[in-house]
C-alpha cells in the first residue's frame, strides 16, 4: 500500500564490505569513542557526601506547620484527610483550653494526627486543600524502615520544630 | 646443583608468583574502574582511598560464602576444574624473561624462572591446557549450561590456536629461535640497522592475528562466548561458589597477564628499551636491567589495559561469526603472512 506520509524507509541488506569484513577500522571508530570518555566528566553523584538538589516542585515528607508565633496552625477540620485519595491520613480533634492558648493557633486542634507514609502516593491534594495553610510536602525523601507500624507518622514526626522564639 | 641455586630459584619463582597474583587481583579493580571510567562512572571508591582496597574486600568475600557442590555432580571432577584453570595459568610465567640478569655479590642471577629452549611451544602447551579447566569444571556441574559453555570454549579455543600458532610461524621465521630469551635478545634496543629491532615493525599482521587469537585463548571479550549470561546463565561457572569460582574468575586474570607478557615479549621487546645501553653505561648493568624490567611490566599493563578497553567497547561476536572470523579470515592470513615474511626474507638473505 502506498504510504501516505511518505517517511516509511524500506531498509535493504547489503552484504558487508571489505573494509567493514574486516572489523578493525569499525574497532577502532569504536575505541576512540570509548577512550574519549575517559576524559569526560564522571555523572555520578557520591550520595551520601553530596546530595543532588531536588527541583522546585519536589514534594516529599510532609509537615505541619508553626504560625510566627509558634502556633500550630492545624485545627483539625479534616479537609486533607477528605481530599487524600489514598486515605493516608486520619486525626482526632479536640478543643483548645485557655492556658492552651500559646500552643495552638485556632479554638480547635489535632491532638493525634497520623500519616501512613506507606498510603501516601505524594500528590499534594492535602497541602491544595488545607484552609490554614498547616501542611506542605516540603520535607525530604520519606526514609526506609523495617516495619509496616513504624510508617505510620504521628505528630512527633510531622510537626515542624518550634520557632526560636525573638525577643 | 648447588643449594645457592635452589635458594634463587626459590625466591624467584616465589617473586614472580605473587606478583603474578597481585597483578591479577589488581586487574578485578583495575577492570571495574576501567569501566567506569570508559562509562562516565567513578567505579569503587568506598574501600580504603580511590577504593584500592577492594580486592582485598571482594577476596574476603569469596572465602565467606558458602560452598555449595552440587550433589548430582561429579564431586572430584568439580573441585579439580577450579584449580588446574589457576595451576595453568600460574605455571605460564615459567620462560617469560623478566628482564637482563643482576647481578649480586658477584653472582649473576638471570631474571628468568627457566630458559627452555622451547619456550615458545611450553607457553602454547600451557595456554591450551587452561580450556581443560574450564572444560572439566563445565562438565563436572552436570548442568546443561555449563556443558554447552565448556563445548564452546573447547571448540573456540581449538579454532583459534590454529591461527595463533601459525602466526608464532612467521615469527620464527625471523626470530630462528623458539627460546624466549633469546627472541627478546634479538630485539635488543628499538633501533637497529635502519628499522626497529622490536618485531612488531616486522610482523605488524602477525601481531594483530596473534592478539586476536590470545583474545578469544583467554575467553576475553569480543570472544566471552563462554560465558555469555544471555543465553548461557553464567556459563561454565553457573554451579561455582565460593572461592571456586574465585579461582576461575582469578585465572581469567592471571591468563590475561601471561598472554599480555607473551605479546610484550614476543613483539614489543620484551623488557628492552631506547638507550638501553647508554644507560647501562651511565648507571651499571643492574640500574638498567632494574629499568627494564619497570619498562616490561609497563608494557605489560598498557596491554591488560588494551584488553580491558577492547572489553567495554566492543560487544560478544555471535558464535557462526567467531567460527567463520577464526577459520575463514584469521588462518587464511596467517598463511599468507607466512609465504610474505619468508618471500621477503630469502630476498634479503639471497639478493
Amino acid at each position: 500500500m502506498e504510504s501516505l506520509s511518505n517517511k516509511k524507509k524500506v531498509l535493504e541488506q547489503k552484504p558487508l564490505s571489505f573494509m567493514e569484513r574486516m572489523y578493525l577500522p569499525a574497532i577502532a571508530k569504536g575505541m576512540g569513542i570509548t577512550i574519549s570518555h575517559l576524559f569526560k566528566k564522571e555523572a555520578t553523584v557520591r550520595y551520601p557526601e553530596v546530595e543532588r538538589e531536588f527541583s522546585t516542585n519536589f514534594r516529599g515528607m510532609h509537615s505541619l506547620k508553626r504560625d510566627e508565633n509558634g502556633r500550630e496552625r492545624c485545627t483539625a477540620c479534616g479537609l486533607c484527610a477528605l481530599s487524600c485519595p489514598a486515605e493516608a491520613i486520619t486525626m482526632i480533634a479536640a478543643e483548645r483550653k485557655p492556658e492552651e492558648k500559646h500552643l495552638y493557633r485556632e479554638e480547635k486542634y489535632a491532638a493525634t494526627y497520623e500519616i501512613n507514609m506507606l498510603r501516601c502516593i505524594f500528590c499534594g491534594l492535602c497541602e491544595e486543600a488545607c484552609p490554614k495553610e498547616a501542611i506542605y510536602l516540603d520535607g525530604p525523601i520519606v526514609p526506609a524502615d523495617y516495619l509496616r507500624k513504624d510508617f505510620i507518622y504521628g505528630k512527633d514526626k510531622l510537626v515542624e520544630a518550634p520557632l526560636e522564639m525573638k525577643k | 646443583m648447588d643449594t645457592g641455586f635452589i635458594i634463587e630459584k626459590f625466591i624467584l619463582v616465589a617473586v614472580i608468583f605473587g606478583i603474578s597474583l597481585v597483578i591479577a587481583m589488581y586487574s578485578t579493580y583495575a577492570e571495574r574502574k576501567v569501566a567506569a571510567f570508559l562509562q562516565d562512572r567513578l567505579g569503587p571508591d568506598r574501600a580504603g582511598p580511590f577504593g584500592i582496597l577492594q580486592p582485598l574486600a571482594d577476596g574476603v568475600k569469596m572465602f565467606m560464602k558458602e560452598e555449595i557442590i552440587p550433589t548430582t555432580s561429579n564431586r572430584w571432577l568439580f573441585i579439580v576444574g577450579p584449580g588446574l584453570a589457576l595451576l595453568c595459568a600460574c605455571i605460564g610465567t615459567a620462560v617469560i624473561p623478566w628482564g637482563n640478569p643482576i647481578e649480586i655479590g658477584g653472582k649473576t642471577i638471570p631474571l628468568q624462572v627457566t630458559d627452555i629452549n622451547v619456550g615458545v611451544l611450553y607457553i602454547f602447551g600451557v595456554v591450551s591446557l587452561g580450556v581443560y579447566g574450564v572444560m572439566i569444571g563445565g562438565w563436572a556441574s552436570n548442568n546443561k549450561y555449563s556443558l554447552l559453555s565448556a563445548i564452546r570454549a573447547a571448540s573456540q579455543n581449538i579454532s583459534y590456536e590454529i591461527a595463533m600458532g601459525l602466526s608464532i610461524i612467521a615469527l620464527l621465521l625471523v626470530t630462528n629461535s623458539l627460546s624466549l630469551k633469546e627472541i627478546v635478545s634479538k630485539q635488543h634496543g628499538f633501533w637497529e640497522n635502519g628499522w626497529f629491532t622490536w618485531y612488531f615493525f616486522k610482523q605488524p599482521l602477525g601481531f594483530i592475528i596473534f592478539m586476536v587469537c590470545s583474545f578469544a585463548e583467554t575467553n576475553r571479550a569480543p570472544f566471552d562466548l563462554p560465558e555469555c549470561e544471555t543465553e548461557l546463565i553464567g556459563g561454565y561457572h553457573t554451579e561455582y561458589s565460593s572461592m571456586k569460582l574465585g579461582f576461575y574468575l582469578f585465572a581469567e586474570y592471571i591468563n590475561m597477564f601471561v598472554s599480555s607478557a607473551v605479546m610484550a615479549t614476543l613483539y614489543f621487546g620484551g623488557f628492552n628499551y631506547p638507550f638501553m645501553d647508554l644507560a647501562a653505561t651511565h648507571w651499571g648493568q643492574n640500574w638498567a636491567s632494574i629499568i627494564g624490567v619497570i619498562i616490561f611490566f609497563g608494557k605489560i599493563c598498557g596491554f591488560i589495559f588494551f584488553f580491558m578497553w577492547v572489553r567495554w567497547t566492543i560487544p560478544r561476536f555471535r558464535y557462526d561469526q567467531l567460527m567463520n572470523l577464526g577459520w575463514k579470515g584469521l588462518i587464511p592470513l596467517a598463511i599468507a603472512n607466512i609465504i610474505i615474511t619468508g618471500v621477503v626474507i630469502a630476498i634479503i638473505e639471497k639478493f
